[in-house]
């Protein structure tokens, strides 16, 4: 059957061919707007939502919001204690994920051996990047804050947001060991490197930038999810900044989910301020992961 | 220290200007109340140390925050966290020992004092503030202005057979009534549905949100919606809402500062309460000082989060029970909840 569509469509005679030339330079212009419709609806969106915080928030903005403790004055309220949180939180869980994910990815790609296990846990390590993350916040709070008494701590926090971005990382950095062309395993191997000689002296260095990118976007990620936090630290109000893996934290996404709830309207101003310094801290770790990107990659070698 | 010397002198701090950014909002507070109870931090209060939490109702947590928030301009050593699991949640957490402070937007339910004597926890319960449950419309809304309990009951029984308001009382328009309110971990919802429904089963086809700026958005938004939450969120959107007063059988009362704090605004005031954890208050001074402080200025700082302050002698008397509770003079309120199984701490 497939056989003879193939046979039929190759035969088309000269007389059937007609070339439509303007008819199909309009599909072409149709897909052209099409394709522009949708860049630019996702960029209208982008900006009718900065518009909406920076409206209401950029009068707020002071160097008073950055390092000032919470308090139920707005004038005078700050997240000095949830932007120290955030940035422990985000350190804390991107080298546990890096260390974990890092190791995972490589032994997946250099060592184990391709088949049956191997496809398993890759599709469980890529339907887990799937979960909702307040499934790991639940996770944690079963693991981390109950079994191992850790209590509604920093240490929880930092361990249930390594566990949420570990997929991505494993994936990311997989991804970038895979784009190492085998010849350059080949050359390393034909002048009688060993496996970890070949991994440490010339797959990791070639894939670093990509694994670099991955991590400081599952990073970015984790400094703006809120649901695993909002269960395993549960606090709404920390006047201090965490000091140690056991103290008690707050993060940037739930001091402004907790101003948005309050009755007084000049605390919404001041959430969408505080949603103004996330997202500048947002784009501050994005410039970052660029900028090393681009300076590693200059090292290639190849 | 300065801020020290000003607290101790508080009734002449109206004469002073305050002058420093951290004092300013205090004068707001002290003008408009007549304080009962002067507390003036003992020796050794800014060199007390250690860390607590307290967790529960929403409704009063920026109460207690806003004491723990002054707290800590007396006592800066004493990291006091708050939670806001809602009174439910709350209790869960202060019957595992996990903290040493549980807010609670009604009195504790018999499992849950079963879990704290079970656990060998036994507690202090203290009045803290008032609160009014409003029932509110829309400010559009141009046919509602009081309700009687029984029709607020048809209204949100799930037996109650209403669905326009012309099912409420004849005369109103036959439109569909909105129902808004709070979510079931709510004690707002608990406490709402026990004076109004009592044993009814509520309806559950009503838009529920723990969010309460959700709710006032969602009535402000439609004629024909009704909704109830703490009184804080109708008075900061009065432009927007209309409170229900409430019939009793003696009269509709609308909610107001007066008529919450009088008690005639039934059934639907409320006390606001927090239990502390009886060993914690007497084996540690940080939380003994930080609820003598509370019990203390609690009718300061409740004005400034939009709650009403307990009238003078009741006041007096959480101050009091504090006290007693704190010396151990009193017997913890968990022994006289009539389990026998509590167990006092020594």
């Amino acid at each position: 059957m497939s056989s003879e569509l193939i046979s039929s469509a190759s035969q088309i005679s000269k007389a059937e061919y007609q070339p439509r030339v303007s008819a199909r330079q309009t599909i072409g212009r149709i897909w052209r707007w099409v394709f522009f419709g949708s860049t630019a609806l996702a960029i209208v969106l982008l900006g009718m939502l900065l518009w909406s915080v920076i409206g209401p928030g950029w009068n707020w903005l002071s160097w008073g919001l950055i390092t000032n403790p919470p308090s139920r004055f707005p004038e005078k309220a700050g997240m000095n204690p949830a932007i120290w949180g955030s940035i422990w939180i985000v350190l804390g869980s991107g080298v546990a994920a890096f260390i974990m994910g890092l190791g995972t990815a490589i032994y997946l790609e250099e060592y184990a051996e391709k088949g049956r296990f191997n496809d398993f846990i890759q599709t469980n390590i890529s339907n887990l990047a799937g979960v909702p993350s307040i499934v790991y916040g639940l996770l944690g709070l079963v693991v981390f804050v109950d079994l191992m008494h850790m209590g509604r701590t920093l240490i929880a926090g930092v361990l249930t947001m390594a566990l949420l971005i570990l997929p991505v990382v494993v994936i990311s950095s997989r991804e970038a060991i895979r784009a190492v062309p085998p010849s350059l395993r080949e050359a390393s191997y034909g002048l009688g490197a060993t496996k970890w000689q070949t991994v440490w002296n010339h797959v990791l260095p070639s894939a670093f930038p990509g694994i670099l990118t991955g991590i400081i976007l599952a990073m970015s990620r984790a400094i703006g999810e809120t649901a695993p936090l909002l269960v395993v630290g549960g606090a709404s109000q920390v006047l201090w900044r965490p000091d140690g893996p056991f103290s008690t934290f707050m993060v940037m996404p739930l001091q402004i989910y907790n101003w948005t709830g309050r009755p007084h309207e000049e605390f919404e101003h001041l959430a969408a301020a505080a949603i103004i310094v996330l997202m500048i801290i947002l784009l501050l770790m994005n410039s970052v992961a660029i900028g090393l990107r681009q300076h590693f990659s200059r090292k290639a070698r190849w | 220290m300065e801020l020290l010397n000003i607290r101790l002198n508080r009734r002449s701090l109206a004469a002073i200007t305050a002058g420093t950014i951290a004092v300013a909002p205090f004068a707001r507070v002290f003008a408009q109340e007549e304080n009962v109870i002067t507390y003036e931090p003992g020796d050794g209060v800014s060199d007390l140390s250690g860390a607590f939490e307290a967790d529960g109702s929403s409704t009063l947590g920026p109460l207690t925050e806003a004491a723990i928030e002054e707290f800590a301009a007396i006592a800066p050593n004493v990291r006091i966290t708050n939670g806001i699991s809602g009174t439910g949640g709350g209790f869960e957490r202060f019957s595992k020992g996990e903290t040493a402070i549980s807010n609670a937007s009604r009195p504790i339910k018999d499992s849950e004092a079963e879990a704290c004597a079970a656990a060998g926890i036994s507690w202090f319960k203290f009045d803290m503030a008032y609160d009014g449950i409003t029932v509110v419309v829309s400010s559009e809304n141009d046919f509602v202005s009081d309700l009687t309990v029984e029709e607020l009951g048809n209204i949100w029984a799930a037996d109650g057979g209403v669905t326009t308001w012309a099912d409420v009382r004849a005369e109103w328009p036959a439109e569909n009534i909105e129902l808004y309110g709070p979510g079931t971990a709510s004690g707002t919802f608990d406490y709402f549905n026990e004076a109004i429904l009592g044993e009814r089963e509520v309806r559950t086809d009503y838009t529920p949100s723990e969010d309460d700026n959700v709710l006032v958005q969602g009535v402000a938004g439609s004629k024909n919606a009704l909704g109830y939450f703490g009184f804080s969120y109708y008075e900061e959107n009065q432009d927007v809402l209309k409170a229900v007063a409430i019939d009793n059988g003696e009269g509709a009362v609308a909610p107001s500062i007066e008529s919450i704090s009088d008690g005639s605004y039934a059934p639907l005031g409320r006390t606001l309460y927090v239990y502390v954890n009886a060993e914690e208050l007497q084996s540690r001074p940080e939380v003994a000082e930080f609820v003598e402080f509370y019990a203390a200025t609690a009718d300061e700082i409740a004005p400034s989060v939009g709650y009403i302050a307990l009238h003078a002698e009741a006041q007096q008397e959480t101050y009091d029970h504090v006290l007693g509770a704190i010396d151990g003079s009193i017997a913890p309120d968990s022994d006289s909840f009539g389990q026998e199984d509590a167990t006092p701490a020594a």
